[in-house]
């Protein structure tokens, strides 16, 4: 895999001197450089609001790192470079928005198929269509998870600062790599344009997942859980299908068996995934019935609801799940159990809400806000004391 | 038997046990269970295989185990991979440093699975598309697109003229057989005005694209088109096409017997050769003809030479300038930034 | 000198009818596909131009000079 064209330790030196001191930078800038320090070799892009800012960080600094980055002609266009660079070696992404993430569904599924690790970011705006284009919104949420035609799992992350746009890009190309599977970085366009500090590591001290390459013998469609790749170029007659294949990757679309293998397996891959890949800030305090959970931007009202509610004596658990898909459930399910209310303020009409009602046991309170403006901490506070005690 | 009688099951029952041989096997409870090709794709693809005293030079390009294609009887197609495989082996390519990149449709299977390469077989009319990215982050790899035209003039035009106008390294074949072949023969966008087809079953009320002449005006250094009748000519220009830097575009003009034919009463392939024959004329000679005298006609041979400069070559001299400025701006002192991996651009 | 390949003829006939000096003809006997292959009539007449072997849409005929 062509992880760094770096002969001379450029890129290293370059990243170190971004390193160490305190940025001021809007989420979509720090999600651009935590994808440089991620790798990232190919951006393939379209403008849209609020991801533009991403798409320019991102020409301005891959030719640094001698990587590419390359404005399509539409976002059909970006995904499909994006899968074909992964395949040729990149370590490849691209960013849009609500009505461009729409676009790309098919090539996702064909991603999720074929196994290609690659990573989507959608900046998600006011929907549906093209809705209030300069304002945030949650609500591409269950599009993430189900956007895509037919049975198939995802993997998603929720930042909710323009430090965790920086931190959790890494995250997503080393998850994207470790379980060879596109992966969602549902930002939103309020975490998007937030200018906040950032401080980026000391490029020696991030571990990147490598690529595994399959060795001579090994099937890259099947054989294991997680198949190693094997990339274009290295003479493996590598054949790469959105249709139902073998573990070899040649196509068979009429024995049942080989279907019904396939995709248990790419749902497998990330199910069997899921508590590993499970990341929730869990801020649980002892004795509370009432909790609030919150993601993105949304976490951060919710927080400073919580902290204002314990100020004046209530006991809160505050939840606040990193990993959207696959569904941390577990985690949540846990951390729910002893309260008797939940309360699940988002900027969507109560997408992860309902996910949440199937694994917990408490009454489950949605505080959808939608029109492009995010929940204050008071509205979420008075939530929180409705319900008495 | 008339059509109502063949669809009551009654009759249908009668009928069927009485031409049945009375050994006929019992219905086989693992239908669908068994892999009909299992063993057969393994890496020595000519083994046990025998095909004589004699054996076809281009076959280890093949996957031969799969052999004969599952295109009609008589499908261009056949024709296309029989002329690319033979200008691969006369340029002496190794196809371990190729990738063919198709999408959706009979064309679409013309190298993937029989041609023995990376292949990137994609979604419906994204061929092009994939395979900018393929060529971008691997310049010395050969990257070849092969499509039909509901999928590249279709679906796909968008990023047909787009790589046109970017001028980068592919080369892109479009197998015009004037069909949605795949799905039945539905109408598409090079279907002559006027013809029959399965959504324009009384006539077709658009007029098609000369889908060589829109690219050529998008740009792109080398615009041919040739049909599967001149199978000497394409393959030369699929050598020169492949070897060319820049976006290199062949209009492959084929016979679709089955979804093209049923319809437009040509489903005998030799009559549409015949036909591709009788009305081809080649570019010198259509020169000075109007656009009147050339109604009809299939002009063939080369439409545009250019050699304007590729696109991944301004990729890659902008990463140069800027590892270089960066060098200098981090290190004053060191030694330049080495140049980038062994890519020989103009 | 011209060699058929049974096994991957599909009986289309295009280098039966294009042949320039009309070297093939169809036979009369299916291979085990169930198509009527070309059986070579007039084997002096033929040139070596190989048409029929870059026409062919199987790779089933094919010359080889011995």
């Amino acid at each position: 895999m062509i992880q760094s064209r770096d002969s001379a330790g450029l890129r290293t030196r370059y990243l170190a001197r971004l390193a160490g001191r305190k940025h001021f930078i809007q989420g979509d800038e720090a999600a651009a450089l935590g994808a440089i320090y991620a790798g990232c070799s190919f951006f393939g892009g379209y403008p849209i609001t609020p991801a533009s800012e991403i798409a320019e960080v991102m020409a301005r600094e891959l030719p640094n790192t001698d990587g590419y980055y390359v404005q399509f002609e539409d976002e059909l266009a970006s995904i499909s470079a994006v899968i074909g660079a992964a395949w040729a070696g990149a370590r490849a992404m691209t960013a849009t928005s609500g009505p461009g993430f729409s676009l790309m569904q098919e090539n996702i599924g064909y991603a999720c198929m074929t196994e290609t690790p690659c990573v989507i970011v959608d900046v998600q705006r006011s929907g549906p269509s093209t809705g209030q284009a300069t304002l945030p919104a949650q609500g591409d949420v269950m599009q993430a998870r189900w956007g895509t035609h037919g049975d198939h799992e995802i993997i998603a992350l929720a930042p909710s600062s323009a430090q965790e746009c920086a931190d959790l890009m890494i995250d997503c190309f080393n998850l994207a790599e470790e379980y060879r599977t596109p992966v969602i970085f549902l930002m939103d366009g309020e975490i998007g344009h937030l200018r906040e500090q950032v401080v980026f590591p000391d490029p020696d001290t991030v571990t990147l997942t490598p690529r595994r390459q399959a060795a001579p013998g090994e099937t890259v469609f099947g054989g294991q859980t997680v198949p190693p790749m094997l990339e274009f170029g290295h003479g493996g007659y590598v054949h790469v299908t959105g249709s139902t294949h073998k573990e070899d990757g040649m196509r068979d679309v009429q024995t049942q068996a080989v279907h019904d293998r396939l995709v248990r397996r790419l749902v497998a891959k990330i199910e069997t995934a899921r508590d590993r890949v499970a990341r929730v800030d869990l801020d649980a305090q002892e004795g509370a019935e009432i909790g609030v959970l919150a993601y993105g931007a949304t976490a951060r009202p919710a927080k400073g609801a919580v902290l204002r509610a314990r100020a004046a004596g209530r006991r809160v658990t505050f939840i606040r799940p990193v990993t959207i898909w696959p569904f941390p459930h577990r985690q949540i399910g846990a951390a729910c159990r002893s309260l008797r209310r939940l309360i699940v303020p988002e900027m969507n009409l109560g997408q992860l809400a309902r996910e949440v009602e199937r694994f917990v046991t408490c009454e489950v309170v949605p505080l959808g806000k939608i029109g492009g403006v995010i929940h204050s901490s008071s509205e979420i506070l008075a939530a929180i004391q409705e319900g008495g005690r | 038997m008339s059509l109502r009688e063949l669809n009551d099951p009654e009759y249908f029952d009668a009928w069927a046990a009485a031409v049945a041989p009375a050994d006929r096997p019992p219905p086989d409870p693992e239908y669908g269970t068994r892999d009909p090709l299992a063993g057969l794709l393994d890496a020595d693809l000519t083994a046990g295989v025998d095909t004589g005293p004699a054996q076809h030079r281009l076959l280890p390009y093949l996957r031969r185990a799969i052999l004969p294609t599952t295109f009609c009887v008589g499908c261009g197609g056949g024709t296309v991979l029989n002329a690319f495989t033979h200008a691969v082996d006369e340029m002496g390519l190794d196809p371990r440093q190729m990738v063919c990149v198709t999408g959706i449709g009979c064309s679409s299977w013309i190298p993937s699975p029989y041609f023995l390469c990376d292949t990137l077989h994609t979604t419906h009319g994204r061929a092009v598309a994939f395979a900018n990215g393929v060529k971008i982050m691997r310049p010395d790899l050969k990257v070849i697109v092969i499509a039909g035209d509901g999928d590249l003039a279709g679906i796909g035009g968008n990023h047909l003229i787009h790589a046109a106008r970017r001028n980068i390294d592919l080369a892109v074949f479009l197998v015009n057989n004037f069909i949605y072949g795949m799905t039945g023969g539905q109408v598409s966008p090079t279907t002559p005005f006027g013809v029959r087809t399965t959504t324009t079953p009384y006539r077709n009320v658009e007029h098609p694209f000369r889908i060589a002449d829109v690219v050529a005006a998008a740009g792109g250094n080398y615009v041919a088109r040739w049909t599967t009748y001149h199978p000497f000519q394409l393959m030369e220009s699929m050598q020169h096409a492949i070897a060319k830097k820049g976006f290199s575009f062949i209009e492959i003009v084929s016979q679709c017997p089955v979804s093209y034919g049923k319809m437009t009463n040509m489903s005998d392939p030799v009559r549409i050769l015949e036909y591709f024959r009788d009305v081809a004329i080649h570019v010198e000679a259509a020169r000075g003809m109007s656009e009147d005298e050339l109604e009809g006609r299939i002009v063939v041979g080369k439409l545009v030479e250019r050699d304007r400069r590729e696109f991944g070559a301004g990729l890659r001299e902008l990463n140069r300038e800027r590892r270089e400025a960066l060098g200098a701006e981090l290190a004053p002192d060191a030694a330049p930034e080495a140049a980038g991996e062994g890519v020989e651009d103009r | 000198m011209i060699h058929i390949d049974e096994d991957l003829c599909k009986g289309c006939r295009i280098c039966t009818v294009f042949c320039p000096t009309h070297v093939l003809e169809e036979s009369t006997a299916i291979n085990r596909l169930g198509y009527y292959v070309p059986l070579v009539k007039r084997e002096e007449a033929c040139h070596g131009c190989r048409l029929c072997e870059l026409l062919c849409p199987e790779f089933a005929i094919f010359i080889k000079h011995e």
